[in-house]
């Protein structure tokens, strides 16, 4: 007679893993990625490798140092790499990518316990890192002609409207910026693609992008500009709904997004850098749990009796 | 406000699948302990005949239930068995000697009123066949029938691959409708509500048939959304009503009773055969050919299995029940109890639970429960043995129907870490009160 397995029910579940949602957002990164290329030239790829590379080798190591179980097959790691890689000038010195994605593995992610645990995201707070630690290197912004250009925000941060970008372009992602933030176009594929997989939900991202336009018009700051620029929209799809360091409500997800929104446009209108998006969604990271309290679902106690 | 839930896959294989009576087994083996309450007290010694319908265990305390022979045949042990829950439970092993005598006791009780009608359950030996065992008279039982509002008939059948309800509404569909002529005549209810999932239109259209030739029955129709067959669910969908924590339908004015429950008593009353055998839904990924079966109360499962055909591929794990509240069974030497409703058989691939990994927050859980709890919070409270924190987050409320579970991406052991915390959090409560009453 075999031996029958004994488990605690349910005894089925649903076909959703860690690994294929990670999937599935790498898949909503791919057209950005692949129009980084064309825009930037062959260089975003090789920096987009290194990150991936250096994220999921230090994880690696890492979790081999504190025996602790290999989480590489969950792909969280390759996310990381990938959108830290997205938040780079294509002209970044290789060994500072390679740095940033030590940082953003190592010191965010894994000292706070690993994946579901780190409390910011860890290719943003890496990008802030590195903003500061190489604000040249970080705001050098190239074409793959070697032409160096400005980024759209920056040429309205110092009043230039009429150097912009046509809608055009900005849609296609033609004009200076981090190699993966300015392909409005293959970003938006990649949001709908995600959100229709049911990996996020709406909420955050119509908040956040809702808040940038409804201010921006109300200041009247070249709205569609505000909205197609500055990592606005890879910030609001990718990086605005991390699991672990965003709210999993329904109202906690729209108060993160206004959130973000509002951040941004105190940084964007009135700091003195022209872009916001990275600071407010790592600003907002700190709120997480206090706006997840606030917005928990009450459980349904019943009592209404007849 | 619409309840939270999940799709679960409803692989009804059996739907149609009329029921087919088993050969009758050499030996059954019939626990006393088939029921929530105190288990019977066996009547019956070794070497006594006992013969269809027998009273072979008697009822012991207010909530307990008589078992019943299901055959005729002589008593060849009184054996301790382990239960699927790993409880103990003293069960009565008979050889069955083929002819099937049925024991003179046998006829129908005399129900004049509600009294009587609330005994003849009891006598009958019925317990909730949903797969709760809970003694059903002592639900009938009401002190004030005016309390009642409703009568929701759970016919839901949410669980994937059970159709034993199915079968019950189809091809007993007379039984049903003589309960319910029974509960409006003793209990006095005035509206009586069937709740059938919407992926039963055969089911359906025979109830609504039913219900249409009397008055205050109505069928509900109800989107196949699991746990709609859970009865804090039900009698929110049917009746609007939430039942209070730790409370009883009745605290909302409902009594919740399962289709084959109700015709389970109405056949009693009609015939005066107790319960002593079942329809069972047996399927699974290693099953042959998946069928309903009718078998004797006590059969081994491996006899339902053998009657379809075998295994096709070795059973790796067998549940009572439906996959996701079923029980996985020690062995298959386990009788068919009294609530078992299907036994289930999954292959290697299915039996094996998947690998857990590490929680990502994604807060699916606590998106799908349908009673609007946090299993994260519950972990958490748990892990750091947080009582008051598991009191005031209301870990106590989980009802288990694994929603959590199924849905989570990392196949974290949801329903596991609750038991242990509602464990916890009762054992807390309860030294929280035995303190209360040594201060005074």
């Amino acid at each position: 007679m075999n031996k029958l397995i004994s488990s605690v029910s349910p005894h089925i579940s649903s076909k959703r893993t860690t690994q294929k949602v990670m999937l599935d957002v790498i898949i909503a990164l791919l057209p950005a990625g692949v129009a980084s290329v064309i825009i930037f030239g062959a260089r975003a790829l090789l920096v987009i490798g290194v990150c991936v590379a250096v994220c999921v080798v230090s994880e690696w190591v890492f979790e081999k140092i504190c025996k602790k179980e290999n989480t590489i097959p969950d792909l969280s790691a390759v996310v990381t790499g990938i959108l830290l890689a997205y938040n780079l000038p294509v002209s970044i010195p290789l060994w500072q990518a390679a740095f940033g994605s030590l940082f953003a593995i190592v010191v965010v992610k894994q000292l706070f316990g690993g994946i579901g645990q780190n409390f910011a995201n860890p290719a943003i707070t890496a990008r802030v890192v590195m903003l500061t630690a190489f604000s040249g290197t970080m705001t050098t912004w190239t074409f793959a002609d070697a032409t160096s250009t400005a980024t759209p925000l920056a040429l309205m941060f110092k009043g230039e409207l009429n150097s912009l970008p046509s809608y055009s372009d900005m849609l296609l992602g033609l004009h200076g910026g981090s190699l993966g933030e300015t392909c409005i176009i293959a970003l938006l594929a990649g949001g709908i693609y995600l959100i229709v997989r049911r990996v996020i939900t709406w909420h955050t991202p119509v908040a956040f992008i809702g808040t940038v336009l409804v201010m921006s018009l109300i200041f009247d700051k070249a709205p569609l500009y505000q909205l197609m620029s500055g990592g606005l929209v890879i910030g609001a799809f990718f990086m605005a709904t991390d699991y672990a360091t965003t709210p999993s409500t329904k109202w906690g997800k729209v108060i993160f997004g206004i959130g973000c929104g509002l951040i941004t446009i105190l940084i964007r209108f009135w700091g003195t850098s022209p872009e916001g998006v990275s600071y407010s969604i790592l600003l907002m990271n700190i709120f997480t749990p206090y706006i997840s309290r606030l917005t928990r679902s009450k459980p349904l106690v019943g009592g209404d009796r007849k | 406000m619409k309840l939270k839930g999940i799709r679960v896959p409803h692989r009804k294989n059996t739907a149609d699948s009329v029921p087919q009576r088993l050969p009758l087994p050499e030996t059954v083996v019939i626990p006393m302990s088939m029921h929530i309450g105190k288990p019977a007290v066996p009547t019956v010694k070794i070497g006594d005949r006992v013969t269809v319908g027998q009273l072979i265990g008697s009822s012991d305390g207010f909530i307990s239930a008589p078992v019943y022979s299901s055959v005729s045949g002589k008593v060849k042990k009184l054996d301790e068995i382990t239960m699927s829950g790993g409880m103990k439970s003293t069960a009565v092993v008979i050889e069955t000697d083929g002819q099937q005598e049925i024991c003179e006791s046998v006829k129908p009780p005399i129900v004049t009123d509600f009294e009587s009608f609330v005994n003849a359950v009891k006598e009958s030996g019925v317990v909730g066949l949903g797969g709760a065992g809970f003694p059903t008279f002592v639900k009938l039982g009401v002190k004030d029938l005016s309390a009642i509002d409703a009568v929701v008939i759970n016919a839901a059948e949410c669980e994937p691959y059970i159709t034993s309800d199915t079968r019950t509404m189809l091809d007993k569909a007379e039984y049903i409708s003589k309960g319910i002529d029974l509960l409006q005549k003793f209990l006095g209810v005035k509206s009586i509500i069937i709740g059938i999932e919407n992926n039963k239109k055969a089911c359906i259209d025979k109830m609504t048939e039913l219900a249409n030739s009397k008055n205050g029955v109505e069928v509900k129709v109800l989107p196949s959304v699991y746990p709609q067959g859970g009865e804090k669910v039900l009698v929110y969908n049917t009746m609007g009503r939430m039942i209070p924590k730790g409370g009883l339908p009745l605290d909302v004015g409902a009594i919740v009773i399962n289709c084959t429950t109700l015709s389970a008593i109405a056949e009693y009353i009609e015939t005066g055969m107790p319960l002593v055998e079942k329809c069972i839904t047996v399927d699974g990924s290693a099953v042959k050919e998946p069928k309903n079966i009718i078998a004797p109360i006590g059969t081994p499962i491996e006899k339902l299995f053998d009657f379809c055909g075998g295994f096709k591929s070795e059973p790796k794990k067998v549940l009572y029940g439906g996959p996701m509240m079923g029980i996985a069974v020690p062995s298959l030497d386990s009788p068919v109890l009294k609530m078992t409703n299907a036994v289930i058989a999954f292959n290697e691939k299915d039996a094996r639970p998947p690998k857990t990994t590490a929680c990502i927050n994604c807060g699916e859980c606590a998106n799908h429960c349908p009673l609007r709890l946090d299993p994260r919070e519950i972990s958490k409270a748990y892990k750091l043995d947080l009582c008051e924190d598991l009191k005031k987050i209301c870990a106590d409320l989980c009802m288990e129907c694994g929603c959590c579970a199924y849905v989570c991406p990392a196949k974290r052991q949801i329903v596991q870490t609750n038991k242990l915390a509602k464990a916890k959090l009762n054992k807390y409560l309860r030294e929280q009160k035995t303190e209360k009453e040594d201060k005074k």
